[in-house]
């Protein structure tokens, strides 16, 4: 197959030395004036932020009540926006881990983005949960310490593997973020131009110099986190599914769902990954470190899923019909049927179907079109896991409890809100770290060019 | 060989082709305490050194072996001995279900030991080197590319020790003062 100038640039502009790359990767961060830009966004997702607290003094003020929650659908928006920002995170820690594995060289320009993005996410899954407890205040029971009522969390139950792996998944991710920084945090420390700036980095660099033996070791300990993340971002999403399939309400009882489930967190990720990266490469101009090429290798990564998850979705419905289960076919039935019929069509248009365009050229190079492909794609992935939890509920077994739910202005604040908070972190991000990960980038300049595998996705 | 007034040699290379060919030569002059300082990891430095970071993988896998066994035997201890719950007659070690947290506490400590002992074996966090005392070498964290030979090495001897590292490429040698 012939390929067009997009997909066969090089993943690094010629030319490129190393002290190139740390003076403009560490200039954006220690001596760039804060823009005009910057400001507005910062301002309105701060304001985003700031509705997402007020929401939740309200929630915590009168409880759960205030959301659209009601028996039977009493997993409301808050399991909806768990389960869809922890996806979101996995495609981070797949870029980083597995395409390293892969020796991927392409992942260099992308990876601390897309890592920042995995800290950002889970930090606005991990808050839903708890939201959604009722009693907020009593979370820590969910952690198996000594207690004075001689009580264990019941290690048999799916949500409490959740907590350990959603737990496990963050901190681990904060290690292997803080590990890849180390040597571009010594970078920012040798070149700050002000004393304070020398201070902080240098604390965070842990007096990291580069030696042969360090590098040595760190590169060893870098190939091991990768190979433990690899699994981890797989456990994560399937033990999140099994809170579901492990229940016997129709619509969840079934062993497609890990398998389903982290398809469609992978395919979120790389969408996120797109809405995020797509913006930052245009204003900070990184037009050539983040190539068409890598964008065309992250759209080719979501269509990729996306045919997962189509398959996922098939074979759902198959088996539903296969199984010849009255309470599964009705409730697969009334997915395209009843209440929820505009969404339950509308998801699988927009994660499998609209992402199907990336299969012309011409769209994988435009990046305003993957930019509102990437956006729609995740609405759709939002719709697919709020059919996934409320359809599937709201008509349990008995017809006299059966109740449509909708969320409520509470609801989508908190939903709106999360965005904030991940837009926020993700601004002020942009301005105290290292975009691109510094280290590996020079790496990569002194490779001969024939080392430099020819990629696609 | 006696407390010398100073660290050792700093020698700067252009690049880090000509930097593990250096390196290749001192070790085969019989120099052992040598140490590159570079702005990434160069291929071919820790084979010149005959260094292999085997340590830090021992100390991932111990620890995650000691979270994934810790794990296992908290669930067991919960379900079995401490608080044993009889339902429907099921088993009380019901060993399938405590494979996920099993495992995720041994990525966990994994990780978590793994890192702790990569930063220790590097002896990180540390607040100041001698090397940090030549002022060219805030450099090597960006584009520039170094080899230390210390004083405490056996066959060190500051002026033939220089000759050597000017010989085999270097383009400035300075002293590290302690």
């Amino acid at each position: 197959m012939s390929t067009t100038q997009t997909e066969t640039a090089p993943i690094l502009p010629a030319g490129l030395t190393d002290d190139a790359i740390s003076e403009r990767i560490s200039g954006f961060v220690v001596k760039r004036k804060v823009g005009r830009g910057w400001i507005a966004g910062f301002t309105i997702s701060f304001a985003l932020l700031m509705m997402f607290n007020y929401a939740i003094a309200v929630l915590f003020t009168y409880g759960v009540g205030i959301w659209g929650l009601q028996i039977p659908v009493a997993w409301g928006f808050a399991i909806v926006n768990f389960v869809w920002w922890v996806g979101i995170g996995h495609a981070g820690t797949f870029i980083s881990a597995v395409l390293y594995l892969c020796h991927q060289e392409w992942r260099t320009s992308i990876n601390r983005f897309t890592e920042s993005m995995t800290l950002f996410a889970v930090a606005c899954a991990g808050i839903f949960p708890i939201l959604h407890l009722g009693r907020p205040w009593l979370f820590y029971y969910l952690f198996p310490y000594p207690n004075t009522m001689a009580l264990w969390p019941q290690f048999r139950s799916p949500l409490i593997w959740d907590m350990f792996a959603v737990t496990t998944y963050a901190i681990v991710s904060v290690v292997f973020y803080f590990v890849g920084l180390l040597p571009d945090l010594a970078t920012l420390r040798d070149r700050s131009p002000h004393r304070w700036q020398q201070v902080i980095y240098g604390l965070l660099a842990l007096g990291w110099r580069g030696s042969g033996r360090q590098w040595s070791r760190y590169k060893m300990a870098y190939l091991i986190m990768a190979g433990l993340a690899t699994p981890l971002v797989v456990s994560v999403h399937s033990i999140v599914s099994l809170d579901f399939a492990v229940g016997i309400v129709p619509g969840w009882h079934t062993t497609i769902m890990p398998f389903y489930f982290v398809a469609a967190a992978l395919q979120s990720g790389f969408a996120m990954g797109l809405i995020l990266i797509i913006p930052v490469r245009h204003f900070y101009n990184l037009k050539d470190i983040i190539t068409g090429r890598h964008l065309a290798n992250m759209a080719k990564l979501m269509l990729a899923t996306s045919l997962v998850v189509g398959h996922g979705y098939f074979t759902d419905t198959f088996m539903t019909w296969y199984s010849a289960d009255p309470y599964d076919k009705f409730t697969a039935a009334d997915k395209f049927t009843g209440s929820y019929a505009v969404a339950g069509w509308l998801f699988m248009l927009l994660d499998v179907g609209v992402v199907q365009l990336v299969w012309i050229r011409a769209v994988r190079e435009s990046t305003v079109a993957l930019f509102f492909i990437a956006i729609l794609a995740n609405v759709g992935l939002w719709l697919d896991h709020y059919i996934l939890v409320v359809q599937s509920l709201h008509i349990d077994f008995l017809p006299s409890e059966w109740r449509v739910y909708h969320g409520t202005i509470w609801d989508w604040m908190t939903l709106i809100g999360s965005f904030g908070l991940f837009l926020t972190l993700f601004f002020v991000f942009i301005r105290i770290f290292p975009m691109v990960a510094m280290s590996e980038m020079r790496g990569l300049v002194h490779k001969k060019p024939g080392e430099l595998k020819e990629q696609g996705a | 060989m006696s407390e010398s007034a100073i660290y050792g040699l700093l020698a700067e290379f252009p690049g880090p082709d000509e930097l593990v060919r250096a390196a290749e030569e001192l070790s085969r002059e019989g120099y052992r305490r040598v140490e590159s300082y570079t702005p990434f990891a160069v291929e071919g430095i820790p084979r010149a050194f005959r260094f292999k970071p085997l340590s830090v993988a021992i100390v991932f896998l111990v620890s995650a072996l000691l979270g994934a066994g810790g794990g296992y035997f908290m669930q067991y201890y919960a379900s079995v001995i401490s608080y044993p719950e009889n339902i429907g007659g099921r088993p009380l070690h019901s060993w399938p279900s405590f494979v996920p947290i099993t495992f995720e506490m041994g990525v966990l400590a994994g990780v978590l030991g793994g890192v702790l002992g990569m930063l220790l074996l590097n002896r990180l966090p540390r607040y100041s080197h001698p090397v940090s005392n030549v002022p060219r070498f805030r450099a090597a964290s960006s584009d520039a590319f170094f080899l230390c030979v210390e004083s405490s090495d056996p066959r060190f001897e500051a002026e033939r020790t220089a000759g050597l590292l000017r010989r085999v490429g270097a383009t400035e040698v300075n002293e590290v003062p302690r």
